[in-house]
């Protein structure tokens, strides 16, 4: 048994002391990038493997890290005690970033690719000055439905149909939630107004009772498979279920929607940033943001990569709308943090309400009540015991 | 009496790495996002106290429910041949190697109202039953992911027992279900404190399993908890109730070591 | 009555097995959905291969979970006997600490522990400290718990007599605990080992706040999926595991059998003289 501990022990040192040498020696050096979770063309499905081709042009190697929200990447930016040299987060993240200044200035030089970025997403509302971020993919959040069940679908307000109560999808996330609301009481999506948020609060609480389950990655299989018919989500995610089920149906609601685009930006404290340039400019190339998009399925801010996409999405208006319906969107800006958190708090309550609270109140008072109750009764015996015998010890096992 | 200082690498390892970030929790909770001091996160507390509560009879319950599945279970294994033992043991432990996230993504597709169990039954034309969304799922979900955590100490404690004690109290006249209540239930007690601190005390902060199994209103205190790190950024908030939660777990895992009679000064002392 | 119990028992072991099959039944699926049958394919297994990062990652995961539950166990081990020789106060409050790990919610536990690598890492100068031996650290970390509440039921079962008779025919201290102690609580160092392992091998939250950029485990991958919906060839890794860790567990079983055996015809050897 010990000699097995000792073989196992060594062979992990060994594996060990093996590691370091797999994962430096580099000769164009090492980036780290931060992105989200499955955003990146990966080789699956016969797709581009991204990075691969990035590391075989330029001889840079890829640390290549996801995270699951805009939110956590920012704790573990703020947090420290790790680097990254490229992130891509989404737009009033950026924002957030840019304000509490913990990004590098880009260094356009070094990315002439930024050349085929399309003019109207230059200058945009989080990065007004165009100093800190390159867009990497946008996109439009409309509703999506199956078009077997549910029918006239024009705005938001199908979401609080009580004709299809318990087939209604919502988002699980805080902002995007608050945004359906603000726009269908005809508010700002970045509004910052206790009021506002007390109203849209109501309406989500009005919602309720009509919503299956709040959910993100869910959403697919559950629209697919038809266990839910209404729900709220992404055009290039839309794309990629009808695809599975061809009822599904996709609406940009009349009453505006929240248009979002994810931006490459380079965090302060990196140790490559020529590397992460470099890489930021690859991702730039037309050809290479084509074939990535034909993976990920979202729009490519780059018009010249259309020509390396399938042509069918290239010229869907699903995820392309003519620039009449593309007015309506709008993007979210960084909001003060006290918002965010009133925000928060307030979807708690619309997530938490009309549970059986007090029932929980009234019971764990009456246990408690029992448990103290228990407890001087045990107290009292054992003293009387203890008198009785005057000793407390139990007899020794023979 | 020299073996007490075995424990010292132990004791020295948690200052550092328990001790200190509790630390670091409480000055979250008692300060303010400018790094003032405040009250403010405590006395935000209350608006959160039921769903800290709910979290927590859910687990009191999802414990108790465990027990009484573990506890033939470990019973039947610590009966059988050294070699079944052996194969019921590691039966018990592989689908712990394995992802949780994955296997409660499991328990959706089979629970659903389009999911696999519902589409069977309506393929043999009986009417879907609802079995998700419910209280009772989340239960099912926490029973299934902590069912392990409970067999395990059952299972170490029980083999144990001595034969002769069982063959004593039968030579003294004790039925089957007295040798049971007298003998083995009591000698199994160790274990059972510890398959329920096992148990209980992740399965009150758990999170990701109401979100997938819950209704949409079953919001459990884990999940408020990662929300104030990921939604709001409010980690203030969030240190404070955390410190709540241990509090309330100290409590309750205070109060069964008590009622279970292994507090020290009883001499069986153990957890 | 023992009939009901092994009925009982299957079923249990049924209940924990059917969300496992469906996972590898779902490897061979041509689909991503695991409600819906699309016909049977191997190609996920191909995709999974032609990735290397995602086998890179199960690699990490496992390295971490075998070291982690390694120092866990000798650590909690030795700690549970340490605890077992102390009495009053003292015992309480270490065995009131071992409960931290395991009653803070993991993102809290994730964020203070970052946080003080973090500044362990402006105090000793290194820019990027999170990696690799913080991971382990963390790891460590909330493992300990589980091997202390293994052991220490073990420890409280075993009779106090039995060390001391050890020592009384002669034994060093040392020799009583190897010799003895081992014996009597081993089952509970085992399975508090492999539950160290399996949790370590499954955890998301801490890991994700405690790595850096070099070296991330799998469970962190799969949880950031959030997305997107997971793609199938997670499922073939799944399957993989599963089998892996199956044959592996067969494989130490039957090693232990033949150790078992030949450690008593040892003891039959050496007792027949005597005789």
């Amino acid at each position: 048994m010990r000699k097995r501990l000792v073989t196992l022990l060594l062979t992990a040192l060994l594996v060990m002391a093996a590691w370091p040498i797999t994962a430096s020696a580099a000769p164009g050096g090492t980036i780290n990038v931060y992105n989200w979770g499955q955003y990146i063309a990966d080789g699956t499905d016969g797709s581009l493997d991204v990075i691969a081709a990035f590391e075989e042009e330029t001889g840079i190697k890829v640390n290549y890290v996801t995270f699951d929200s805009n939110e956590t990447m920012y704790t573990k930016l703020k947090t420290g005690g790790s680097s990254y040299d490229v992130i891509i987060p989404s737009d009033y993240m950026v924002g957030r970033l840019i304000a509490e200044d913990m990004l590098e200035p880009l260094n356009f030089d070094n990315i002439p690719n930024y050349q085929y970025v399309d003019e109207s997403f230059r200058n945009t509302a989080y990065d007004p000055d165009n100093l800190y971020s390159v867009p990497y993919t946008w996109g439009t959040v409309g509703l999506i439905y199956n078009s077997k069940y549910v029918d006239n679908v024009t705005g938001w307000s199908s979401l609080w149909d009580p004709q299809y109560a318990g087939k209604i999808l919502m988002f699980d996330n805080c902002r995007d939630a608050f945004a359906i609301a603000e726009l269908r009481l005809g508010y700002s999506i970045n509004s910052s107004d206790p009021a506002e948020y007390q109203e849209a609060a109501n309406l989500l609480q009005q919602q309720k009772p009509y919503v299956q389950q709040y959910v993100m990655d869910q959403i697919f299989s559950k629209m697919e498979r038809e266990e839910a018919w209404l729900a709220p989500y992404y055009a290039g995610d839309y794309l990629t279920m009808v695809e599975e089920n061809p009822d599904l149906s996709f609406c940009l609601p009349e009453e505006g929607f929240n248009m979002f685009i994810d931006a490459m930006c380079i965090p302060k404290g990196c140790t490559n940033k020529e590397g992460a340039e470099a890489f930021i400019n690859f991702l730039c190339d037309p050809e290479i943001s084509g074939r990535n998009m034909d993976y990920l399925g979202y729009s490519t801010p780059i018009s010249a990569a259309k020509e390396y996409m399938d042509p069918e999405v290239a010229n869907d208006p699903v995820a392309y709308p003519d620039a009449e319906t593309l007015s309506r969107g709008s993007s979210f800006l960084a909001l003060p943090t006290e918002s965010t958190q009133l925000m928060d708090s307030l979807w708690l309550t619309v997530k938490t309400a009309g549970g059986n609270t007090s029932f929980y109140l009234w019971s764990s008072a009456a246990v408690l009540i029992l448990v103290v109750g228990l407890l001087t009764i045990a107290k009292i015996r054992k003293k009387r015991r203890i008198a009785r015998r005057g000793c407390s010890r139990r007899p020794e096992n023979p | 009496m020299k073996s007490k200082w075995l424990s010292g690498p132990y004791v020295i390892w948690m200052v550092l790495f328990t001790l200190i970030p509790l630390g670091i929790v409480f000055y979250f909770a008692f300060t303010d996002g400018a790094g003032q001091f405040t009250l403010a996160n405590i006395q935000r507390l209350g608006a959160y106290l039921p769903i800290l509560l709910r979290s927590a009879w859910m687990s009191i319950f999802s414990s108790i429910l465990c027990l009484l599945i573990g506890y033939p279970v470990a019973y039947c294994m610590s009966k059988a041949s050294p070699t079944r033992q052996k194969i019921y043991y590691m039966l018990i432990m592989l689908p712990m190697c394995l992802s949780f996230l994955l296997r409660t993504m499991a328990w959706v597709s089979l629970l659903e109202d389009t999911g696999i169990i519902n589409n069977a039954l309506r393929s043999l034309g009986l009417s879907p039953l609802p079995l998700i969304r419910n209280t009772g799922a989340v239960i099912l979900g926490m029973v299934y992911n902590y069912l392990p955590f409970m067999i395990m100490p059952l299972y170490t404690v029980l083999i144990k027992i001595d034969r002769r004690l069982i063959e004593a109290a039968q030579d003294l006249g004790c039925n089957q279900v007295q040798v049971f209540t007298k003998v083995i239930l009591p000698l199994s007690v160790p274990g059972i404190v510890s398959g329920i601190t096992m148990v209980f005390v992740p399965a009150v902060s758990t999170f990701y399993i109401s979100q997938k199994l819950g209704s949409p209103g079953a919001v459990l205190i884990g999940d408020v908890i990662e929300s104030q790190f990921k939604g709001a950024y409010n980690p203030n908030l969030g240190a404070a109730m955390s410190l709540i939660l241990m509090a309330l777990i100290f409590l309750c895992v205070g109060l069964m070591n008590h009622f279970s009679g292994t507090d020290d000064e009883e001499g069986v002392a153990t957890l | 009555m023992r009939r009901f119990n092994k009925i009982f028992t299957f079923l249990v072991f049924l209940f924990l097995y059917i969300p496992m099959i469906l996972l590898v039944v779902s490897s061979f699926n041509q689909g991503t959905d695991m409600a819906v049958w699309k016909g049977f394919t191997f190609s996920q297994y191909g995709e999974l291969f032609r990735d290397r990062s995602l086998l890179r990652l199960l690699g990490n995961s496992v390295l971490v979970a075998i070291l982690s539950s390694l120092i866990a166990t000798i650590l909690g081990t030795m700690a549970a006997l340490g605890i077992h020789a102390m009495r009053g106060r003292m015992r309480r409050i270490v065995l009131g600490v071992t409960n931290i790990p395991l009653t803070n919610p993991e993102i809290v536990t994730g964020v203070a522990l970052a946080l003080l690598f973090a500044f362990a890492g402006t105090m000793l100068k290194i820019n990027s400290i999170l990696g690799f031996w913080t991971l382990l650290i963390a790891h460590v970390t909330f493992n300990l718990p589980y091997v202390i509440l293994s052991v220490m039921p073990k420890l409280v079962q075993m009779d106090p007599d039995l060390a001391e008779a050890a020592q009384d025919l002669g034994c060093t201290p040392f020799q009583a605990f190897t010799k003895v102690v081992i014996h009597e609580i081993l089952p509970g160092i085992v399975s508090g080992a492999l539950m160290a392992f399996t949790m370590s091998l499954d955890d998301f939250v801490i890991s994700y706040f405690v790595t850096g950029s070099d070296f991330v485990t799998l469970p962190v991958e799969i949880y950031n999926y959030t997305k997107k919906p997971i793609q199938p060839k997670i499922y073939a890794l799944f399957a993989l595991m599963f089998g892996v860790i199956l044959l592996l567990m067969v494989a130490m079983n039957l090693l232990q059998l033949r150790d078992l055996k030949r450690r008593r015809t040892k003891l039959t050897q050496r007792r027949e003289p005597s005789r």
